[in-house]
C-alpha cells in the first residue's frame, strides 16, 4: 500500500510536469497543424527568465514565477507571428526544419548568455524539503506540483469548454476554413493559443526544474519526452494529453520502483503499445493525418 | 662597392631568415569541446592555460609555444581522428593535448603512435586509454583511482552496508566495480547495486528504493551537471539523511555546480583529486591567476586539468629545448614529479598515468557563506587502481 501510494504520488507529480509543458504543443498540433519542435525552448525561456529575475534582479520566487510565465507568453507572440505562422500551410518537413532551427538558435543564445552549465530555480522554504505524510515523507515540492497541475488542468478545461474563446478554439480545430468564414479571427486565435501554450510550457518548465534542470540543451534534450506525450494522447485533445501524461508518468515511475533495470525502456514500450493499438493516440481522431 | 653592398644586404636577409626559422614556435594542438553541451571543458581549459601562461610565460626551453585550438563538440571518434591528422600533417604540431572523451582518445591513439606525437590526455579517464600508444601521458585521473579511497574511507568510518547507485554507462560501471571490489574486500556488505538509466530525470523512485533497503550509506556516481544535481536534491527531498543513510560520492558537486545545488550538497562526503579550496601556495597562485585572466572562471577539477595538462607539455618542450624529439620528451615525463595546485603529483613511469593524492571532502560554507569542498583527510599518492596489476 505504501509502495502504491509512493508510485502514485511520484508518478502523478512527474505526469503533471509533462502535462503542463506539453499541452501547448498538443494545442498547436491540433489547431495550427504545426509540429513545433521548438516548444521546449519556451519551457527553458520561462525557467531562465525566473532564474534571472531571482538571482540578478533579486525578485522573490512568488513574483518571479508569474512574471517569467507572462514574459514567455509575450515573447512567443512575435515568434509565432513572424516565423512559425509562415509554415502553417507548408509540408511537415518545412515545419520541422524551421522549428528545430528555432530550437537550435535558442540553445546557442543560452550558451552564449549563460554558458554550458545549468541553473537551478531556488525554491522558497515553504516549498522545499520533506513533509511527513504519516506513512512516508514526501518532498513538499512534489505535492505542490500535483496541486498546481490539477488546478491548471481544471482551469484550462473550464476555459476551453465554457469560454467564448474556447468555443472559437474548438471550432477552429474542427474546421478552420468554416470558422474563418463565420467571422472568427483565426489569426488572433492562433496567436493567443500559441501564447497560452508557451506560457504553460514556461510554468511547467519552472515547476519541473527540480526534475528537468534548466540548461542550454533543454529544448532538444527532452524533445522526445514531450513528443511522446502528445503522440500517446492524440493531437489537439486536452483530455488525451492529460491522460497520456498520467499514463506515461505513472508507468515510468512504477518501473523505477519495481524493475529499475528496465526503467529506461518502459516509457517507450508504453508508447509503442498505445500507438500499435491506436495509431492516432488515445483520444486522437481517426481522420487526423 | 655596390656589389658588396648588395651581397651584404642579401647575407643579412638570409641571416634574418635563419633567425626566424630558429625562432619558429613549437606548435601544440589542443582538441576540446569549445561549443555545444560540453563547452564548459574547452572554456575552462582555455582559461586555465592562459592562467598558466600568465605565471610561466609563453615559452619554455627558450622556445615560444604556439597553441592551436580545435573544437570537437562531443564523443565522435571519426571527427577526433580527422582533427588529429589535420593538426599533425597540415599544422605540423609537435605535441597534442586535450581530449575529454575516452572514445575520442582511442581514435587519436593510432595517429599519435604512427606520427610519434607526444600527447597529453587532459581528461579521458578510462584506464585502458594509455595502453593504446606509448606517446600518451595522462594528467587527469581514473574512476578507480578516486573511488577506491572513498570506499576505504567508508570502511574506516565503520560503515558496514552500502547500496551503490550509478549511472548505467561505462564510467558508472567502472566506479561501481571499483567501489564494490574494495568495500567487499574490506569486509563490507553491498546490499544492492542499482544502475540508473542514462536518460533518467526523476531520481526520487530510485532513492525511495534505497531508503527501503536501509543501508548505512549510499555510494553514488553520476555525470556532472543536471544528473548529479537531481540526485543530490532527491537525497535531501526524500530525507535519506533522516533515515540515517550517509551519502558518499566522488566528482559530484563540482565547484561550478555547487551554487546551483545549494544547501542540499551539505551532506555529501566525497573522494576527489582536487578541490578549489585546497590550501597550498601552488593552488593560491593558480586560483589568483585564473581569476585575473578569466573573472568568471571557476577553480574546479576541470580547470585544473587544463592547467596541469599544459604544465606537462611545457615540461616536454623544456626538456627537448623545443626540438622535435618524441623519445626524449616522453622520457622527460616518465617519473616526473612536480607540485601541482592539487598537491604533489608524479607520472608513473610504467603506465604514464598520474599518481596523486585523493582527498576526502565535505561540502561546507566558508566565511563569506559560499559553498566550498573542504578537504579533511588525505589518501596519499594513489595509483590508477583500474590497471590489472594495481594493488
Amino acid at each position: 500500500m505504501t509502495l502504491f501510494a509512493s508510485i502514485m504520488i511520484d508518478g502523478i507529480a512527474y505526469a503533471m510536469i509533462l502535462f503542463m509543458i506539453t499541452v501547448g504543443l498538443s494545442i498547436a498540433l491540433g489547431l495550427m497543424h504545426v509540429v513545433n519542435m521548438a516548444h521546449g525552448a519556451f519551457a527553458m525561456l520561462g525557467g531562465f527568465a525566473a532564474v534571472t529575475l531571482m538571482h540578478r534582479a533579486g525578485w522573490c520566487f512568488e513574483f518571479a514565477v508569474p512574471a517569467a510565465v507572462l514574459f514567455t507568453a509575450l515573447a512567443s507572440l512575435p515568434i509565432e507571428r513572424y516565423l512559425i505562422s509562415r509554415v502553417y500551410r507548408r509540408p511537415e518537413l518545412d515545419q520541422a526544419l524551421l522549428t528545430i532551427g528555432v530550437a537550435f538558435v535558442a540553445i546557442a543564445l543560452v550558451n552564449l548568455w549563460l554558458g554550458a552549465s545549468f541553473s537551478a530555480i531556488e525554491l522558497p522554504p515553504w516549498l522545499s524539503g520533506p513533509i511527513d505524510l504519516g506513512f512516508r515523507s514526501f518532498p513538499r515540492h512534489r505535492l505542490a506540483v500535483i496541486l498546481l497541475g490539477f488546478l491548471v488542468s481544471a482551469a484550462l478545461w473550464v476555459f476551453i469548454e465554457r469560454s467564448r474563446f474556447g468555443i472559437r478554439l474548438r471550432a477552429a480545430v474542427d474546421n478552420a476554413g468554416i470558422a474563418q468564414a463565420v467571422g472568427i479571427n483565426t489569426t488572433l486565435l492562433y496567436s493567443s493559443a500559441f501564447a497560452i501554450g508557451a506560457g504553460l510550457a514556461a510554468l511547467g518548465g519552472i515547476a519541473g526544474a527540480e526534475l528537468l534542470p534548466m540548461e542550454a540543451n533543454y529544448p532538444v534534450k527532452y524533445l522526445v519526452l514531450f513528443l511522446a506525450v502528445v503522440a500517446v494522447g492524440g493531437q489537439g485533445t486536452l483530455f488525451g494529453t492529460f491522460l497520456a501524461a498520467i499514463l506515461l508518468g505513472v508507468v515510468d515511475t512504477a518501473a523505477k520502483y519495481l524493475l529499475p533495470d528496465i526503467a529506461s525502456i518502459s516509457f517507450y514500450l508504453t508508447m509503442l503499445v498505445v500507438l500499435a493499438v491506436r495509431p492516432q493516440g488515445l483520444f486522437g481522431r481517426k481522420e487526423a493525418a | 662597392m655596390k656589389l658588396v653592398k648588395h651581397l651584404a644586404a642579401v647575407a643579412g636577409a638570409v641571416l634574418l631568415a635563419a633567425n626566424v626559422a630558429a625562432a619558429e614556435p613549437v606548435k601544440v594542438g589542443i582538441i576540446a569541446p569549445f561549443s555545444g553541451p560540453f563547452s564548459n571543458f574547452g572554456e575552462a581549459w582555455k582559461a586555465a592555460i592562459e592562467a598558466y601562461q600568465k605565471i610561466h610565460g609563453k615559452s619554455a626551453g627558450g622556445q615560444e609555444i604556439e597553441l592551436i585550438f580545435r573544437d570537437l563538440t562531443g564523443p565522435n571518434p571519426s571527427e577526433a581522428k580527422a582533427l588529429a591528422q589535420e593538426l599533425v600533417i597540415k599544422d605540423k604540431v609537435q605535441y597534442l593535448g586535450g581530449v575529454v572523451f575516452t572514445p575520442n582518445a582511442f581514435a587519436i591513439a593510432p595517429v599519435v603512435e604512427e606520427a610519434k606525437i607526444p600527447t597529453v590526455i587532459f581528461n579521458a579517464a578510462t584506464s585502458s586509454v594509455l595502453e593504446k600508444s606509448k606517446y600518451l601521458v595522462r594528467t587527469s585521473y581514473t574512476l578507480p583511482q578516486i573511488t577506491v579511497p572513498i570506499a576505504r574511507f567508508a570502511l574506516e568510518q565503520e560503515v558496514k552496508s552500502v547500496v551503490t547507485m550509478v549511472t548505467d554507462y561505462g564510467p558508472g560501471v567502472d566506479a561501481e566495480t571499483a567501489f564494490v571490489k574494495t568495500f567487499e574486500a574490506g569486509g563490507g556488505k553491498i546490499v544492492e547495486k542499482v544502475r540508473v538509466p542514462l536518460k533518467t530525470t526523476d531520481f526520487a523512485p530510485f532513492l525511495q528504493r534505497v531508503k527501503g533497503l536501509a543501508p548505512q550509506a549510499v555510494f553514488i556516481f553520476f555525470p556532472g551537471g543536471p544528473p548529479s544535481y537531481a540526485v543530490i536534491k532527491a537525497y535531501k527531498d526524500n530525507d535519506l539523511k533522516g533515515a540515517g543513510i550517509r551519502l558518499f560520492g566522488t566528482s559530484e558537486a563540482d565547484e561550478k555546480d555547487l551554487p546551483a545545488i545549494g544547501d542540499a550538497a551539505l551532506r555529501l562526503e566525497s573522494g576527489m583529486f582536487y578541490s578549489g579550496s585546497h590550501e597550498s601556495a601552488a593552488n593560491k597562485a593558480f586560483v589568483d591567476a585564473l581569476k585575473a585572466v578569466a573573472p568568471t572562471a571557476v577553480a574546479n577539477a576541470t580547470a585544473l586539468e587544463g592547467y596541469d595538462g599544459i604544465a606537462a607539455i611545457y615540461r616536454m618542450v623544456e626538456a627537448t629545448k623545443g626540438q622535435r624529439d618524441p623519445e626524449a620528451a616522453m622520457a622527460a615525463m616518465r617519473g616526473y614529479a612536480w607540485e601541482s595546485p592539487r598537491g604533489p603529483v608524479r607520472i608513473d613511469p610504467e603506465s604514464r598515468h598520474i599518481i596523486q593524492n585523493v582527498y576526502i571532502r565535505k561540502v561546507e560554507k566558508d566565511a563569506s557563506g559560499k559553498l566550498i569542498q573542504k578537504e579533511f583527510k588525505t589518501y596519499e599518492q594513489q595509483p590508477d587502481y583500474g590497471r590489472a596489476d594495481a594493488k
